[in-house]
Order: C-alpha cells, then structure tokens, then sequence
C-alpha cells in the first residue's frame, strides 16, 4: 500500500465516521433500518446503550450526559474500535509512514532529526494493544448478534419470519471482514501460543497459533477490506433509513 | 545486446567526498549488476572496489543500493530494473564508507557479541544429544536463512536516518535475537536487554526491512512483533503477570 493511499483512505475513513457519530446528535434515527420488518443496526452505533432506535438498551440518553453537549450513541462506543485500529501493528507501521513521514519511504530521507520510536511516552502507549484486542473480540459478538438478527422479518402476522435480503448478506460481510481482522491480530497471535517455544506440549495452543497465523498473513488486506465494509454497512443502513435506497428481500419463510 | 549507462559511487583519496562517475557498457542477456561492475572493473576502472564472493546470493558481500534500492548486486538481474535510463549503484549508505562500494560493516558484529548466547537446556539423552520436534524449530529456521548481507539494517531508517547505533541493534539482530529466544532448548532470558539497551522500542514497524531482505524473512511479522509482545508481557502488562503463571508452559 502507498502510503498516500493510507494517507487517503485513514482520512476519509475518518471523516465519514465523525460525521456519521455527529449526524445522531439530532433529528431522524438514520443508524437504524426498520422498514419491512427488518432489524438493521449499523455497526457504528453498536451496541447501543443509550439512543434513539428500538435497540437501546437503557433508554435515549444517559442521565449522567451534561445537557450542554451533544449526544449520540456512537460516543459511548467508537472509540474501541478507534482505539483498536489506532494501536494495531499494521496501521501502525501504515500511519507513521503517511501521517508522519517517519520514515516517508524506504531509504527516503526524514523531515526532521529527533526520534523517539515507540521506546518513549507517548508511542510507548501503544502497547495496551492487546486490552483493546479484548473489547474487539466481545464486539466481534454483538456484531454477529446483529447480523443473526438481521436473518429475522416481522411479517404481516406480527411474528418473526426467518429469511434473507441484501441488507442481511451486507452485515453478514461485515462481521466476516471484522472477524478475520480481529482473529488475525498479531498480539492475539502471541497470545494464543506465540508465547511458546515448544508448542508441541500444548496442541490447543499450537493449532489456535496456526489459525491465527493463516488471518495474519493477509492482516493488511483484512484491515483495509473490514474498514471499507464498516463504513459501506453503515451508508447501506443510513440509505435504506433515509428511503433512498430499497432494500432487496432475497427470500422469507 | 545493448548499451547502457552505469553511474558508479567512486570514492575520493581518503575514501570520502567520493561522486557517481559514468561508465557505458555492453549488457548480454542473463547479466545482473555484478557481472556488470566485473565488466567495468575489468576493462574501464581496474581500481573500482567492490566486495563480493559467491555470486550466488548467499555470503551477503555483495550488498549495495541499486537506483536506491537496497539490494544485492549478484541477485539484481538487468531485465528487473529499468536500463533504458543510467543506472545507479551505490555504497550501502547506513555504514562508514571505505571505498567505492565498499562499506566498513564491522559495527554490526561488535552488536552480535553484545546478544547473549544459545544457552541449551541439560541434554534429553545419556549421549549428550537433545529431543526436538519439528514443529517447535520451524519459527526459528525461517531465521536461520539469514545470509548477513545488513541489507535490512542499511535500510531501517532508525539507523540510517537517525543513527541509533548506539541503542539499537537493527533488524538484522532482532532477527538474531527472535531465532535465539524462540529456540525450543534454550533457556536464556534476553527480554530486558531487547527493551533497555538493544532498543526494541525504536522500530515503528514500518516493515522497511522486510521489503529489502533478499531471503525474504518476514523479519517485521514474524520476529520483531513476537518479539515486542514478549516485551509486554514482561514489562507492560499488569493482567499478563497473572496470565504468565496459569499458562501452559514449553
Ligand atoms: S520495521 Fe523496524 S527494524 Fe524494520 S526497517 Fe522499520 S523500523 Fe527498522
Ligand atoms: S535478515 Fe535478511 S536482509 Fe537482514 S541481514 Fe539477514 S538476509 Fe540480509
Ligand atoms: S495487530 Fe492489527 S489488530 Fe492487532
Ligand atoms: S556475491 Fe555472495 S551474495 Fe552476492
């Protein structure tokens, strides 16, 4: 990947996000599709513990929220998957090349003379990684609990009717990319049985060691793949929501 | 056949203040840059210096950057780089030159005594021989590929830009170290000195190294990131000191 490319996509991964956190401060619930009897929640309002959709947890706004500052239920939530990303070994290595020049290229010289590397505050930070690998594997759950749900139409009957439509097969992808993303981290690999030396005397380790190792070989790919689909699910959603775009019914029971 | 254009780094007097001359020569097919710098030593410049032995892409002499790449000069066919327009080859520029393309890269072994080393359990058999499974060695033989050309270290910008020699070993010795502390017999522990003063923590990780290692170690992936969670373990990681006593061992 060039790094303008890094360069390109970060940012305009990161704008949309924000502006999609900010769009839910107010007005109509656009994270949420319920046209048709579906169940869609984008996966950046979820979960959602406070909000407006018919997801919400605990009601449409967290009694402790100052009154002066907006709020959206994204707050709550995004900045595990931002953090996640954030302290990831890929996008490291990606964002200090075309964010910070550090190095610009291989063998391209450096814009300014002092170092630090990850040796000293505030990049030694990076290496809570691993608590942030913890909360994205109990995301990757209730992410695949969305899609689960996405599966399931109210029908005319009032009841729910298994079937499937392309919002369903969009938040399916989703939780694929993301799995194969976060099951292919790198601390994830140590920590499952990178750590041995001798993983012979332990099979379990060994063979989640191999299972992780065959995600991290493509770690970037997943990356760049899972964040493209993140973003596009929640356009999907949002469109759908906004009666823009209809919504496909491949088949119901 | 065709002609083509070589601009050579030829150093001055004192092995400094050198520049790139021109030199034209004939390239037959088959021809990687070594062949030419041979060509040139042996008809134009009887004094180029250059260092080389195998020609086989395995003693790591003959390292250099090509158009800027870091690369080895024997593995570097004609038809894989542009000769329509001059080539460039060039000392490797992380070490003290010497002369012409040749570099003084003797730091790199004053770093490999610093690396403690192999310290192997008691042996498993009355003969004095060990017991070993495959699966446990083959992490640490992609290691062993290493050819020691410093292609890598030539590259990583903490060394080359920032001139860390001092604080850190570079990829080539993190490479080391991993095939040392991943070996299933060995039973020394070299997680502090990674930390502290071969600083592991300078590499951001941005897999310069692995893109120019003619063995195609994955040195980022496979040995500094393993590495550098070891490191946490040890040193960062309030929940992985309690993790560290259930865990299986081996
Ligand atoms: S990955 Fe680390 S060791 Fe390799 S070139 Fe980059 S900074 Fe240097
Ligand atoms: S790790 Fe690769 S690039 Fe570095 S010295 Fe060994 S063979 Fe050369
Ligand atoms: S290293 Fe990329 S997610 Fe952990
Ligand atoms: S001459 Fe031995 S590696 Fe090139």
């Amino acid at each position: 990947m060039q790094p303008l490319f890094v360069f390109l996509g970060f940012s305009a991964f990161i704008v949309y996000s924000t502006w999609a956190a900010f769009q839910a401060t107010s007005g109509p619930v656009y994270y949420h599709f319920g046209g048709d009897g579906a169940d869609y929640q984008s996966p950046f309002f979820s979960p959602e513990l406070f909000g407006g959709s018919p997801n919400a947890l605990f009601g449409k706004l967290p009694p402790w929220w100052p009154a002066f500052l907006p709020f959206s239920p994204a707050f709550l939530m995004m900045w595990i998957p931002a953090g996640f990303r954030f302290t990831c070994y890929y996008y490291r290595g990606a964002y200090y090349k075309a964010f910070w020049l550090d190095p610009v290229a291989c063998t391209v010289g450096e814009p300014r003379k002092s170092y630090l590397g990850e040796r000293y505050l505030p990049l030694i930070l990076q290496n809570v990684h691993r608590y942030f690998l913890y909360l994205a594997v109990v995301f990757i759950c209730i992410l695949g609990y969305d899609a689960w749900k996405s599966l399931w139409f109210i029908g005319a009957d009032g009841v729910k009717h298994f079937g499937l439509a392309v919002g369903s097969l969009v938040l399916i992808v989703n939780v694929i990319l993301l799995g194969g993303y976060t099951f292919g981290c790198h601390s994830l690999r140590h920590l499952v049985g990178g750590f041995l030396d001798a993983k012979s005397k332990a099979s379990a380790c060994a063979n989640c060691y191999n299972a992780v190792s065959c995600l991290n070989r493509k770690h970037m790919l997943w990356a760049w793949l899972s964040l493209f689909w993140v973003g596009f699910t929640d356009v999907y959603i949002r469109l759908c929501a906004m009666n823009i775009w209809h919504d496909f019914r491949i088949f119901t029971f | 056949m065709s002609t083509v254009t070589f601009k050579i780094w030829r150093s001055g007097e004192d092995g400094k203040d050198g520049k790139l001359v021109e030199y034209q020569t004939e390239a037959s097919e088959g021809m990687v840059v070594l062949d030419v710098v041979h060509k040139i030593q042996a008809t134009q410049a009887n004094d180029l210096a250059c260092r080389w032995n195998c020609k086989a892409g395995k003693c790591g002499s003959c390292s250099a950057e090509i158009n800027g790449k870091p690369s080895l000069m024997c593995m570097t066919r004609l038809d894989m780089i542009p000769i329509d327009k001059p080539v460039t080859i060039e000392p490797m520029r992380a070490f003290p030159p010497l002369r012409d393309l040749v570099t003084d890269v003797s730091w790199n072994f004053r770093v490999k005594k610093k690396i403690k080393q192999f310290k192997p359990r008691p042996p498993d058999a009355p003969d004095g021989t060990w017991r070993m499974q495959q699966e446990d060695i083959d992490r640490v033989q992609e290691f062993r590929k290493c050819i020691e050309c410093f292609l890598c270290q030539d590259v990583c910008h903490v060394l080359r830009d920032h001139n860390k020699h001092d604080e850190f070993i570079g990829p080539r010795y993190l490479v080391y170290t991993a095939a040392l502390e991943m070996h299933p017999l060995d039973t020394e522990d070299r997680i502090p000195e990674l930390k502290k003063a071969q600083g592991i923590g300078y590499c951001n990780i941005t897999k310069c190294c692995t893109t120019v290692c003619p063995e195609h170690i994955t040195i980022t992936d496979n040995a500094i990131i393993p590495l550098k969670e070891r490191v946490v373990d040890e040193f960062y990681d309030p929940l992985g000191w309690l993790w560290k006593i259930i865990r299986p061992k081996g």
